[in-house]
């Protein structure tokens, strides 16, 4: 049993009531909604004709099904937009501050929060989407859940949850160039698999994660998840109280100095016992791409499609499916795999340092002949922000397309999709099969900077080489 | 005909099965996120795996007439994972289904499914393997689920399961639909509320 880390004093916090058979009834200091998996839930509340007990704790936004071309209301879509005004109305009926269209502040639940200075050290944030994660990168306890307990957190801000166990992830070193918290991640989720952490939360540490920026930091945590954990955290510090200092909803005058020395007590003291323990070293981790259907198959952007016979004998059906369903030859090198549509976007990777990062592989350059390439900022200010510093221009001028902010092509719930067997080189975080709106179109999952290399070229490229250039 | 879902104590499942093969099966496929466009669940059971029924073309064994009316279904490893939805469940059950027996099941899908009252069971991959042979030669027995002995049987064989401590007692007890329970602790609910620096202020 895990003790003396973030995660036990987090959660001793928050614990309402031991409930029978081990799980705990657990404060919610922090509830995101967005459309989708909300109107169930008030409706359920309806139904028992309950209320929300702290409207105020909760937060709303409109990101999965947003059209990021036209956001003209009504949208042109009218299931989209009748839950759109199912959320607004949700939101007025019981007094819930929403982050509407043309609000300045909408975006993806997952970059406005933090970048509201909603998300702090220290809380426990809940939301019905399983990148609920991200937040974790404050050191928060983040977690996805589904509509019922979104309904159970609206009625009594708090949840039935089982404690997890704590696996430390250290890692050592620093990233090369070239080489993101995307990377870092992907390599992660391939060494310890996609159920590697169900059970667990994961705290990531050391000298290569401190190095990172709160950006990089709610990268690696938004997909803890893709690795079975449900929450993900690091360590609030200096970077942390920095991001926050002076946010619209960060702690202000003298509750700020306060709130710094209680967010530095949390931290995982130093003889902090962790379930498990995991070490491996930054600086050997290479550009990394998934070639298969799920987030834990992915190599190093110098190695070659495995050849499932040659793998471990309980990876080896879903290595042939993957084969099979991505079309991509065994033992085929993943550098040059042709490509059709490049997505720079989604809760992963749609914030202003994912779109600086790929602007400065753009710039200078053009999307290569017969690719369809496109921006998706992850929220009204990153948009701002990017214009702000001309970003957008950059991409313009590549030949990107410019997009409104939302979810987008991570999901497909609104109008971008693959069309039929397209490929797509993407920032986002699932390569499921049909997960971007064709029932049988292809994603490979890599950074920002590695799919604006890739639109350059039309092929899987090693962003290094166009860094030396 | 209106539809009875999962109400009170969850003790004896019976009917007739089959099986959903594969690892890592994520709730993308259990139900393709443009079915997500809607603001009640109502619809979703005959949207079930809609793309992989697609791709059969009536060969699915959501589509099989030999599986019309069975609810327990029998799957691999990580079944769920993925997205928080809901809806994935919700497709299951509205679908049918009322028990997934597996080699394991992702969290949030776990405990989305105790929320509905489904419960998810797991057991080895080996017995796992012998269940879903068992099933696929005859899929017009019928099984037995016992959540007290945690076992399932077709009058012949009888195969051990596994759940959770909390699951269990949680299905057994009928507290699965946990809102009523949160809301008996107001008080404590306040005390902690007030015992959290964020939320006064850091004082």
């Amino acid at each position: 049993m895990s003790s003396g880390t973030l995660y036990d004093k987090v959660w001793n916090l928050h614990q309402v009531k031991e409930l029978p058979g081990g799980s705990t009834q657990l404060f919610v200091g922090l509830h995101l909604i967005h459309e989708v998996t909300s109107p169930q839930a008030f409706s359920a509340l309806r139904e028992k004709n309950l209320g929300v007990k702290f409207p105020n704790l909760t937060v709303a936004t409109v990101d999965h099904i947003v059209p990021t071309s036209n956001q003209q209301r009504p949208f042109s879509d009218p299931l989209a937009e009748e839950m759109l005004s199912t959320l607004e109305k949700n939101c007025k009926n019981h007094g819930i501050k929403f982050h509407g269209i043309g609000s300045n502040s909408q975006g993806i639940v997952h970059v406005i929060a933090p970048e509201l200075g909603l998300t702090q050290p220290g809380m426990t944030v809940a939301c019905g989407d399983s990148h609920t994660s991200t937040h974790g990168a404050f050191g928060a306890i983040a977690f996805g859940i589904g509509t019922s307990q979104v309904r159970d957190v609206l009625a009594s801000q708090s949840l039935a949850m089982k404690k997890l166990k704590v696996r430390r992830i250290w890692v050592e070193g620093s990233l090369g160039e070239g080489v993101y918290a995307k990377d870092l991640i992907l390599h992660i989720i391939r060494l310890l698999g996609v159920k590697g952490g169900v059970g667990f939360a994961y705290e990531f540490a050391g000298p290569a994660i401190e190095k990172l920026s709160m950006e990089g930091r709610m990268t690696i945590c938004n997909m803890a998840i893709e690795g079975g954990a449900r929450c993900g955290y690091i360590n609030p510090d200096k970077t942390t109280f920095e991001y926050l200092r002076g946010r619209e909803f960060s702690p202000k005058g003298q509750a700020w100095d306060k709130a710094i020395n209680w967010w530095k007590s949390l931290v995982s003291d130093s003889e902090a016992k962790f379930d498990d323990e995991i070490q491996l070293d930054g600086s050997s981790i290479e550009p990394t791409v998934t070639w298969g259907i799920t987030p834990g198959q992915g190599i190093s952007i110098k190695e070659k499609i495995p050849n499932p016979e040659m793998l471990p004998e309980n990876e080896q059906q879903i290595a042939k499916d993957a084969c099979k369903y991505m079309n991509l030859e065994p033992d085929q090198p993943i550098e040059g795999t042709s490509i059709d549509v490049c997505f720079i976007g989604s809760c992963t990777n749609g914030r202003l340092s994912d779109l600086q990062e790929a602007s400065e592989i753009v710039k200078g350059h053009t999307v290569a002949t017969g690719i369809r390439a496109f921006v998706v900022p992850g929220s009204q200010k990153v948009s701002k922000e990017a214009k702000k510093k001309g970003i957008d221009k950059i991409f313009l001028t590549a030949g990107f397309e410019w997009r409104e902010p939302g979810c987008s092509m991570c999901l497909a719930m609104n109008p971008d999709k693959l069309e039929g067997r397209q490929i797509s080189a993407s920032s986002s975080n699932r390569n499921f099969k049909g997960r971007q709106g064709s029932a049988n179109g292809r994603t490979l999952l890599m950074s920002p900077a590695m799919v604006a290399a890739a639109a350059i070229n039309g092929k899987v490229t090693d962003v290094r080489k166009l860094l030396q250039e | 005909m209106k539809q009875e879902f999962p109400k009170g104590e969850i003790k004896i499942i019976r009917g007739r099965s089959f099986v959903i093969k594969g690892d890592d099966i994520d709730t993308d496929r259990i139900i393709p996120a443009r079915f997500l466009k809607c603001v009640s669940f109502s619809a979703l059971g005959e949207q079930v795996f809609a793309d992989d029924r697609e791709e059969l073309k009536g060969n699915h064994p959501f589509d099989l007439d030999q599986n019309k009316g069975a609810n327990i279904l029998v799957v691999n490893d990580n079944f769920g994972c993925g997205s928080s939805r809901e809806h994935a469940p919700q497709a299951l059950m509205r679908w049918g289904i009322r028990l997934i027996v597996g080699e394991s099941f992702a969290e949030i899908f776990f405990g989305n499914c105790l929320a509905l009252g489904i419960p998810c069971i797991t057991t080895s991959k080996q017995e796992i393997n012998k269940l879903q042979n068992l099933v696929n030669k005859n899929p017009c027995q019928i099984w037995d689920f016992n959540l007290k002995e945690l076992s399932i049987s077709n009058q012949k064989e009888i195969l051990k399961l596994n759940l959770e401590e909390g699951a269990h007692k949680m299905l057994f007890s009928g507290k699965w639909d946990a809102t009523s329970q949160l809301l008996d602790e107001e008080e404590r609910i306040q005390s902690t509320f007030k015992n959290l620096p964020y939320l006064n202020n850091f004082k």
